[in-house]
């Protein structure tokens, strides 16, 4: 049956719109929120938690070693056991800011592709409510992994906070398979793509955006196939090398052995450590970028403070992963304007999720009024 | 299937793919790789402080295959959601890239597949430590990277003309 063209334009027109509490104002604004949070997260984590944690690990394993060498089995195993407690703190939290970002990510580009959903406005709604809760479910859930440990669990490995965290991954899951569900209905049907304010954008802010984040994640590719092929294979096998010689060292009770070997080891991680934070951040800045090109038009700023708040974006999103991958060699100075970079980029996504919530509707009305 | 529908659909059904992966690897398979890298690293301390270099030697080698196939797993899983978003991406501003139908389609199929093969090959040498799943990673990187660079030049002629 025939659909009448006015109700094809309507629906089309609800899918590009951005009117308060649509699905896709929802799922931008969850999106940059939890984009922001994030990073919010993972600067406070940089700052007070890595280095911190990573001499507390570095200080276990060389009691470990030292307990080794003096023949203490049982202390051996306790230090180890302290170590274990500083990794998973560790890796918790890394775990936290990087779920949290990227589900931020899927919700960005999940209001992109809202157009090609062939579901009702109300539909995608819950859809899109069923995605933002999972995807703060998992990484809070992952937060508190570390301090609910398995009490009052039904399981013997698995606590609840691993549970809730789990069950917020099927949530995000079935809201993004739905989301596939509805764009295969979509392009079954063979509908032309509904005109879209999103992908139509031209401006120089948007451009920046756009050419800047393709050159961000290029780099961060080509980096990548670097530290793969010069790196990955070295490190692991320093790793093995370095911990054989420590343990060695115990068992031959050899003290400069065991400090020599530590003193590596603890290069060998922070070596490892920043050229895979410099990847990913790359990468992932990049995509940030290009990301929120689509979004310009909906940023109610002047022409201006777009471009000042992209450029600021992409100062930060490349001196980030640079200054990172220079702590090795500069410390804590690199450090410092790593974070800085960090800031820059928490700052320039503040304003424009601000300017987003500013818009009013003025491009969505000029675009009803254009229609026939 | 034109260029955009394969990079969307493509995007999506990849981002499922590691989603799917990685509920199923942290529910089923994480704590037990983590707790047997914890053991194996304590095991081989524990038996130096016994003078035991034998069973010190063996529990470092175990360490070494837990932690070989861990950090490939969590790779996998990273991967293959970070190289979804980069096509959902890509689909979206498919409009900006100045080539033909033919081109972008050919492009987004280079795409789609070097997103499946590199993570892929990096999951198979938890498997294989042959050549063949290295020689699949490192193809998938390529033909990425290449088709990568493909597209950016398709976005500056777009700005060109």
């Amino acid at each position: 049956m025939a659909t009448p063209e006015p109700l094809i334009a309507s629906t089309q027109w609800d899918r590009t719109a951005f009117q308060w509490l649509s699905t896709r104002r929802l799922l931008t604004l969850a999106g940059i929120g939890m984009i922001l949070a994030g990073m919010v997260f993972g600067d406070i984590f940089a700052v007070f938690v890595l280095h911190q944690n990573a001499a507390r690990v570095g200080a276990s394993l060389a009691a470990a070693a030292h307990a080794a060498e003096a023949g203490d089995t049982a202390a051996v195993a306790a230090h180890f056991k302290s170590t274990g407690e500083f990794l998973e703190n560790r890796g918790t939290k890394v775990d936290t800011h990087v779920h949290l970002t990227t589900f931020g990510y899927l919700a960005l580009l999940l209001a992109l592709a809202q157009p090609w959903v062939k579901f009702s406005e109300a539909i995608r709604r819950r859809l899109a409510w069923l995605l933002v809760f999972g995807g703060v479910l998992l990484p809070v859930g992952v937060f508190l992994i570390h301090y609910v440990g398995l009490a009052y669990s039904p399981l013997r490995d698995i606590g609840w906070a691993s549970i809730f965290a789990d069950l917020g991954g099927l949530l995000v899951l079935v809201a993004t398979l739905s989301y596939l569900a509805g764009i295969g209905q979509y392009f079954r049907v063979k509908q032309p793509s509904p005109p879209d304010q999103f992908l139509r954008e031209r401006s120089t802010a948007s451009r920046w955006l756009l050419a800047g984040g393709l050159g961000l994640v290029l780099a961060g590719f080509l980096h990548g196939a670097y530290y793969a092929g010069v790196d990955l294979y070295r490190h692991e096998a320093e790793d093995y090398t370095i911990l054989a010689q420590m343990s060695s060292g115990a068992a031959a009770r050899n003290p400069a052995q065991i400090n020599q070997a530590l003193a590596a080891y603890g290069q060998l991680q922070g070596d490892k450590a920043v050229k895979i934070a410099a990847h990913a951040h790359i990468i992932e800045f990049g995509l940030l970028a290009m990301l929120l090109a689509f979004f310009q038009p909906y940023v109610q700023l002047r022409d201006v403070w777009k471009r000042r708040w992209a450029g600021v974006l992409l100062s930060g999103s490349l001196l980030l992963p640079v200054c990172v991958l220079m702590e090795m060699k500069y410390g804590l100075l690199a450090g410092g304007v790593a974070d800085f970079g960090g800031l820059l980029v928490i700052l320039s996504l503040l304003a424009m999720w601000i300017g987003i919530l500013r818009y009013t509707g003025s491009v969505d009305a000029m675009a009803k009024e254009a229609q026939p | 299937m034109n260029a955009r529908q394969l990079l969307l659909c493509g995007g999506i059904a990849l981002a499922i793919l590691g989603m799917s992966y990685g509920l199923w690897y942290a529910v089923f398979a994480e704590h037990q790789a983590l707790d047997g890298i914890g053991h194996s690293l304590a095991s081989a301390f524990q038996a130096a402080a016994e003078r035991n270099p034998a069973t010190g030697d063996q529990a470092l080698v175990q360490y070494r295959q837990a932690k070989y196939a861990y950090d490939r797993q969590v790779d996998v899983h990273g991967h293959w959601i970070g190289l979804a978003m980069l096509l959902m991406v890509l689909a979206i501003g498919l409009d900006h890239v100045g080539f033909s139908e033919k081109w972008k389609l050919l492009l987004a199929w280079i795409l789609l597949l070097g997103s499946v093969l590199f993570p892929l090959g990096v999951l198979l040498e938890t498997w294989s430590h042959g050549p063949i799943p290295k020689a699949v990673a490192i193809l998938g990187s390529a033909i990425l990277t290449a088709a990568l660079a493909g597209m950016i030049i398709g976005f500056l002629r777009r700005q060109d003309a």
